[in-house]
């Protein structure tokens, strides 16, 4: 909660003045058992109407004064609320964003939406409640103790008591509750998890008869989820009715303590009167208090959940190198060196690459290729550092990635995913993600490059074309082909394709891998694809065999069929129709 | 009008649900009129002893002695009658809630696939989650705070008539102005309230797709650009927020400020009156105390109201859950299909998703027991359809399907899905343990019939090296593992059952052909006198199968088998040599 509190501060202004203001108001509300004890006291024991009626003007003057200072501090509260909302959503984006794959894969993508969506706006009530109502109702406690002194310093003591003990009693239920309310989540979120899988999983699970079992296995999380929050509500039942009994108690003492008093003569009945009126207004505040905490507890956990992710801090180290300096060893023949390069997952059991090594020149073209597990993708994703080695080294031109300005970096290597995903906007925005100056012109080429020219024309708004969230409209050929080419208009340095033409059939492939090979003309492209086709690669200038995370071998289409055992037997398995 | 109904018969659909807490109910209301009528007499006896302390000399210590037993008896009772209240009231609204989800769920495995296939998961999961748990905080705060509310007022408007009447109708005549007030409000934060839950959609959009795709993004180096998408959307929505937040939080400010006239009001009133000697001036503090209590219910149900239309709305949508159509159940005198001799016909089949798009239509197809079928042919072809009406996910829309001679739909679905093993393209898993995973079909299956169907699938090894092996826990959708070790698991799944039928769509399609090659060994065996039904796009695979259906838009245009096809140079042979060309 800390974290979240510091956002507070760039909202100093506000964070005082709401308060401020309400207490204020607190102030102005604390009079009026005066002005009604002066009314009794010196109005209706004189007889006095006029004196009664300026002091009933009083509280009309006390009330309005009392929307006024009320009005600006919500206007102020509402403010820091929003303010703080708003530039938490805008950190927790960026640090979202300033993660690693390794983190992205870890926390999830819906659990980080939630953190930035509803997780937040609970957040924003909670300020906005705790600015508004929190101060003022100890304000407001405290207040009718401090004026409870003035007027007798015993009938004040009564006042002490009490408030102590409802201080114990609140914080005793507070406490009691928070973990058990957590637990409440933890139950909630489980219920979640079971609806949504019946629904991912509705042909499975009906395929496999198991309608009956899953309904079981729902009620049962139902059931706990209500025994949890019943039991939490019982506890949390009790504030209410502990603090009105023990306010009454107080007000029973403080009568008969009153009575003795006016009977001998150290007070008057306006006094006594007044007295019980403040220990009402503490009643009042404390059940409203009571009903503000469960928002607050609610903020508080959503809080400390948001702080959960601003926690989970990259992996990776980022150098701090100039943008000027370009990393690039220009001596260097390679493009690509792995060095005994190993990586093993956060909370994987066993390394996922070891020991790789192996050098690609520049301008060749390379190929992947190894069952599923082996370790193609990771290795590719290696490259522009989306992972880091857990020992060896990964070099581009000559120069190890970490050495790298990320950015730098990455604006060489254009890397095609093997998941094909389009954003919201028009086919031409999509595309101008790999280089934002591209031309129309050099948008057609690249579409050309990627086959996809053809489909695109034919749409009458042609690249203007809408393109739903995640490409729903497009088919899975003709979002991968839009992918590819959203990579090659930036003219990478390297080309990685990670399985990324695998919806396309041969023919097109084939022109697609053709149209790679030529697209830069006299500035050579590296690329790397990476294939369960062995018909996709074997053109390759060289292919590497991964297997089970190792290097199985590394050679041309001919040396690999001539020697290597796993090559043989994927490139068989796969012309055995032949 | 039409929303009135609306709002009618969505109270009229949650009556049963309230009806079994019938008896929490009456209790509930029961201990709120006890809790109300005893808090609100506590400060009546607090004036009355007030009254019996007149000045120095002239206290009354016996009367007041009698006062306050009286009032600590009355607070203790009102204490634990609240407590009971809140109890009772938690019980109803969870129990209630817990009962609707329970509903919806189990509507959620009788709905058509049809249903499911056409609505967003995170709709129906926000329906079942977060729309309940609306109606949860409504229905609370509406047995809460409106059935005492009501009550208080009721209550106030009765001791204050016992002690004065005509200040008790000046009360009454001046408090629908605080009503007023907060409606013309409230009328005035709609429009800010809809544009920030307007503002709000369009920016879970973004933060959906953005964070979703958080990996392209990093790919492209475009964090900043998106960051400033971002921070656009962020701004106005920060604008809307702010005016939502703080014209809605006027509302108690302006009604408290009216309530404090009335209160002054009151004040003068009374004191005249006391002066008058028609009063005491203990019944002045009465008063005033009522005062407070009777004002205070409005500005609550004011707001309990808002929450109450919210949380109608929020029913209403799980309600149409509820109420959708569920599959039509399975006849009456449906068999039971105990074991299928393996034998599939199609007669003059047709489907179609949607009626004005016809997908297939005609077709007619004669399976022999043990045969192996694979369907080929482009996208969007059918192949898929062909098993969603095979499993009976979809109902033909004309001509029947027969299963071992009988027509499929009048068996029981239940038994006739038993006799398919099905893997699909897109793997799933529960939530689970591997174990769990696996004994899926056959949950009495011994862990050595598990690991064995395991080493048959190829998955023992990969599980084996898994931390906790055959126990591990596995996540949500299959958490960590990856596309192909999730789908060697489903492979497994199938393995374990010994079907006598088997759907295999594109089920090899993430795994490398070598490891494709030792699977395919495995279903061999296990296709060994079984029908089976193969949607791949692996000519290997396809080359050994007894039938190939060639599919183009909803029909068979070629059957046969490799050669007989391959000579044909139809369909068939263009679409393999384009794979080897």
């Amino acid at each position: 909660m800390k974290q979240i509190w510091s956002y507070m501060k760039n909202y100093k202004k506000e964070t005082v003045l709401a308060p401020l203001f309400k207490m204020l108001e607190a102030c102005f509300e604390l009079c009026v058992p005066l002005v009604i004890a002066y009314i009794t006291d010196v109005g209706i024991v004189d007889g006095d109407k006029g004196f009664v009626v300026k002091m009933g003007l009083v509280l009309v003057a006390l009330a309005a004064i009392g929307l006024t200072c009320s009005i600006t501090a919500q206007y102020f509260s509402a403010r820091a609320a929003v303010g703080v909302a708003t530039k938490l959503r805008h950190n927790l984006f960026k640090h979202i964003e300033s993660l690693s794959f390794t983190e992205l894969d870890k926390i999830g993508t819906s659990t980080l939406i939630t953190r930035m969506t509803s997780d937040v706006n609970q957040v924003q009530s909670g300020v906005n409640m705790f600015l508004r109502l929190f101060l003022r109702s100890p304000f407001i406690v405290f207040g009718a103790m401090i004026m409870a002194f003035a007027i007798d310093f015993k009938a004040a003591l009564i006042f002490v008591v009490t408030i102590v003990l409802l201080l114990i009693v609140v914080f005793a239920i507070i406490l009691y509750t928070i973990p058990m309310y957590k637990k409440v989540q933890a139950a909630l979120d489980r219920v979640l998890g079971v609806t949504r899988e019946n629904l991912t999983g509705a042909r499975v699970i009906r395929a496999f008869g198991r309608e009956k079992d899953e309904i079981e296995e729902y009620d049962s999380r139902t059931d706990k989820l209500v025994r949890l929050q019943v039991g939490v509500g019982r506890i949390s039942a009790l504030m209410n009715p502990v603090t009105l009994l023990m306010v009454n108690i107080a007000t029973i003492i403080l009568v008969w303590t009153g009575a003795v008093q006016v009977d001998n003569g150290s007070l008057t009945r306006g006094d006594v009167i007044a007295l019980v009126s403040y220990m009402s207004q503490i009643l009042v505040e404390l059940v409203k208090l009571a009903n503000l905490i469960v928002t607050l507890t609610k903020a508080v956990a959503c809080g400390n959940r948001i702080e959960g992710v601003f926690n989970v801090t990259s992996s990776m180290e980022l150098k701090d190198v100039l943008a000027t300096d370009t990393g690039e060893n220009v001596d260097s023949p390679y493009a690509i060196e792995f060095e005994h390069a190993s990586l093993k997952y956060d909370g994987g059991a066993e390394e996922s690459l070891s020991d790789v090594s192996f050098k690609v020149k520049r301008g060749e073209t390379i190929g992947v290729i190894g069952g599923t597990g082996s370790g193609k993708s990771t290795l590719v994703q290696m490259i522009p550092r989306f992972y880091d080695v857990s020992s060896g080294a990964v070099k581009v031109f000559g120069r190890d990635v970490r050495d790298y300005n990320y950015k730098e970096l990455r604006s060489k290597i254009s890397i095609v995913l093997q998941k094909a995903i389009l954003f919201k906007g028009t086919i031409k925005e999509n595309i101008l993600w790999g280089n934002e100056d591209a031309t129309d012109a050099q948008i057609m080429e690249a579409l050309e490059i990627s086959q996809s020219k053809e489909f695109v024309e034919k749409k009458e708004e042609g690249i203007e074309s809408p393109v739903e969230q995640g490409g729903k409209n497009l088919s899975g050929g003709q979002k991968q082909r839009l992918t590819i080419a959203r990579a090659v208009i930036r003219k990478p340095d390297i080309l990685i394709l990670d399985d990324s033409s695998s919806a396309l059939d041969f023919a097109t492939d084939s022109k697609l891998r053709a149209a790679i090979k030529n697209m830069n003309g006299e500035k050579e492209t590296t690329v790397v694809i990476v294939s369960q086709r062995a018909s996709a690669i074997m053109h390759a200038d060289k292919i590497v065999v991964l297997d089970d995370g190792m290097v199985a071998g590394i050679g041309t289409h001919d040396e690999l069929l001539e020697s290597n055992q796993v090559y043989k037997e994927i490139y068989m398995s796969q012309n055995s129709a032949n | 009008m039409g929303k009135n109904i609306g709002k009618k018969s969505t109270i009229k659909k949650l009556m049963p649900y309230i009806k079994k807490y019938m008896f929490y109910v009456v209790m509930s209301l029961i201990f709120a009129a006890v809790t109300v009528c005893l808090s609100l007499y506590i400060p009546r006896l607090t004036g009355n002893a007030v009254d019996l302390i007149i000045k120095e000399g002239f206290v009354n210590f016996d009367g007041i002695l009698d006062i306050l037993k009286n009032i600590a008896i009355c607070s203790a009772v009102a204490a634990l009658a609240q407590w009971f209240m809140n109890t009772c009231n938690n019980k109803i609204t969870y129990g209630v809630v817990k009962d609707i989800r329970d509903a919806a769920f189990s509507k959620i495995s009788k709905l058509p696939l049809k249903y499911i296939d056409t609505h967003p998961y995170g709709d129906t999961v926000s329906r079942v989650i977060a729309d309940a748990d609306q109606l949860a905080d409504g229905l609370l705060m509406g047995f809460t705070q409106l059935f005492s509310g009501v009550i208080t007022i009721v209550a106030t408007v009765g001791f204050m008539i016992s002690i004065d009447l005509g200040i008790a109708a000046v009360v009454v005549i001046l408090t629908p102005i605080s009503i007023f007030v907060a409606k013309f409000i409230s009328g005035k934060t709609h429009d800010m309230f809809k544009l920030q839950s307007e503002t709000r959609g369009v920016q879970t959009a973004l933060i959906d797709e953005m964070i979703g795709n958080q990996k392209v993004v990093q790919a492209y180096g475009m964090e900043e650009r998106v960051l400033d998408k971002f921070d656009e959307v962020n701004d106005r929505l920060a604008k809307y927020s702010l005016r939502a937040v703080f014209f809605s939080s006027l509302t108690n400010p302006s009604t408290r400020f009216v309530n404090n006239i009335i209160y002054a009001v009151i004040a003068i009133l009374g004191a005249v009156l006391a002066i008058g000697g028609s009063i005491t001036v203990g019944d002045l503090t009465c008063l005033l105390n009522y005062a407070n209590q009777y004002t205070k219910p409005f500005n609550e149900i004011s707001g309990v109201i808002t929450e109450l239309q919210n949380s109608f709305v929020c029913a209403g949508r799980i309600m149409e859950l509820i109420d959708e159509e569920p599959v039509a159940k399975d006849k009456t005198d449906a068999v039971v299909l105990d074991s299928a001799d393996g034998s599939v016909q199609f007669r003059d089949v047709s489907f179609s998703y949607v009626p004005e798009r016809k997908l297939i239509q005609n077709l007619n197809l004669t399976v022999k027991p043990g045969q192996r079928i694979a369907i080929v042919g482009p996208t969007g072809c059918g192949k898929t359809t062909l098993i969603n009406l095979l499993m009976r996910f979809y109902d033909v829309s004309d001509g029947q399907i027969l299963v071992s001679g009988v027509p499929i739909k009048d068996m029981t679905r239940a038994s006739l899905r038993k006799n398919f093993g099905m893997v699909l393209q897109d793997t799933w898993l529960k939530s689970g343990t591997i174990k769990e995973n696996i004994a899926m079909g056959k949950p009495d299956a011994t862990d050595d019939e598990i690991i064995s169907a395991a080493k048959a699938a190829h998955a023992h090894s990969f599980i084996k090296r898994l931390p906790k092996g055959y126990d591990t826990q596995i996540g949500e959708d299959g958490g960590s593992l990856s596309q192909g070790q999730k789908q060697l698991l489903c492979i497994t799944r199938v393995m374990l059952m010994e079907p006598p039928m088997l759907i295999l769509d594109e089920a090899t399609s993430s795994i490398d052909t070598r490891t494709e090659i030792r699977i395919q060994k495995a279903f061999d065996t296990l296709m060994e006198g079984r029908t089976s039904f193969i949607v791949a796009h692996r000519l290997s695979t396809i080359c050994e199968a007894d039938v190939i259906l060639v599919m183009r838009d909803g029909n068979i245009i070629e059957q046969g088998n490799h050669k007989e096809l391959m000579n044909n140079k139809g369909f068939y042979y263009n679409l393999y040599n384009s794979q080897y060309a």
